[in-house]
């Protein structure tokens, strides 16, 4: 991952992650922490999309599918019709391997969908999708 | 079956007792010298939640026992969270719950709401243990 880093010279990767439950965001945030990404945490996509329009620079957003008011989905689909936002990678997770979920996700425009718990190896294959 | 090879006797008994499966071991391989505690840091805002959540569903039960997608969303996040700290008959209990709310079947999911707290409570007892 660092040598990633390295070679988008003095980029820093900034993460954001999202997911209404704190346990997860613990989890995701040590995850990509570990690989050497600056991450920031919120708990629904109401809140990411208030940080969006303030941090431009977010190599990638992960979000989880099922949260309250606001879905992953239907923040994935907020990031892609915007003009400002729509380059950045959005993936997915979540707990349940629901099929039409996935596919609905992915023809939205999602980068990738992993399934929960995620672990350091999920991640390390999306280092190559970070904008 | 998940074989683990860790010297720590206690931990060793709580997998083997099935209470835990590997993705607990997940958890502490990520805990580091940056965050020396994260394994504790983690069950400690399980336990907050959860004990939130099992109040909720609690009365849940009571105040709306038909509201199953109610139901269901909280035990939705419960399993969740379950899963993620490695909690495996936790976890299992939590699926038995929902496929009683999938089948609007109030008595089943009283039954099985009271194993899910038995193993949360048995579940906190075992950690605690563990941490001290």
């Amino acid at each position: 991952m660092s040598s990633y880093a390295e070679g988008r010279g003095e980029q820093e990767i900034h993460v954001l992650a999202v997911d209404d439950s704190s346990v997860d965001r613990a989890l995701i945030a040590k995850i990509l922490r570990s690989s050497n990404y600056r991450v920031t945490t919120v708990d629904s996509g109401k809140r990411a999309l208030e940080l969006l329009t303030l941090e431009p620079n977010i190599s990638m957003i992960i979000t989880d599918y099922w949260m309250p008011e606001m879905t992953g989905y239907e923040l994935l689909k907020s990031v892609k019709e915007s003009s400002k936002l729509r380059e950045i990678p959005v993936v997915v997770m979540s707990s349940e391997n629901v099929p039409n979920r996935i596919n609905r996700c992915l023809e939205e425009g999602a980068e990738d969908f992993l399934l929960k718990p995620v672990r350091p190896s999920d991640v390390s294959r999306l280092c190559s999708r970070m904008r | 079956m998940f074989i683990y090879t860790r010297p720590a006797y206690q931990f060793c008994q709580v997998v083997l007792q099935g209470y835990l499966d590997e993705q607990f071991y997940q958890l502490e391989e990520l805990q580091d010298e940056s965050s020396p505690n994260f394994v504790e840091e983690v069950v400690t805002l399980f336990f907050r939640d959860s004990s939130r959540l099992v109040a909720n569903i609690d009365q849940a039960l009571q105040k709306y026992p038909q509201d199953f997608r109610r139901l269901d969303n909280f035990m939705h996040q419960l399993k969740g969270s379950a899963s993620s700290i490695g909690a495996a008959k936790m976890k299992n209990e939590c699926t038995s719950f929902r496929e009683f709310c999938n089948k609007e079947n109030r008595e089943g999911c009283l039954r099985s709401f009271q194993k899910v707290k038995k193993e949360h409570a048995v579940l906190k007892q075992k950690l605690e243990n563990y941490f001290q």
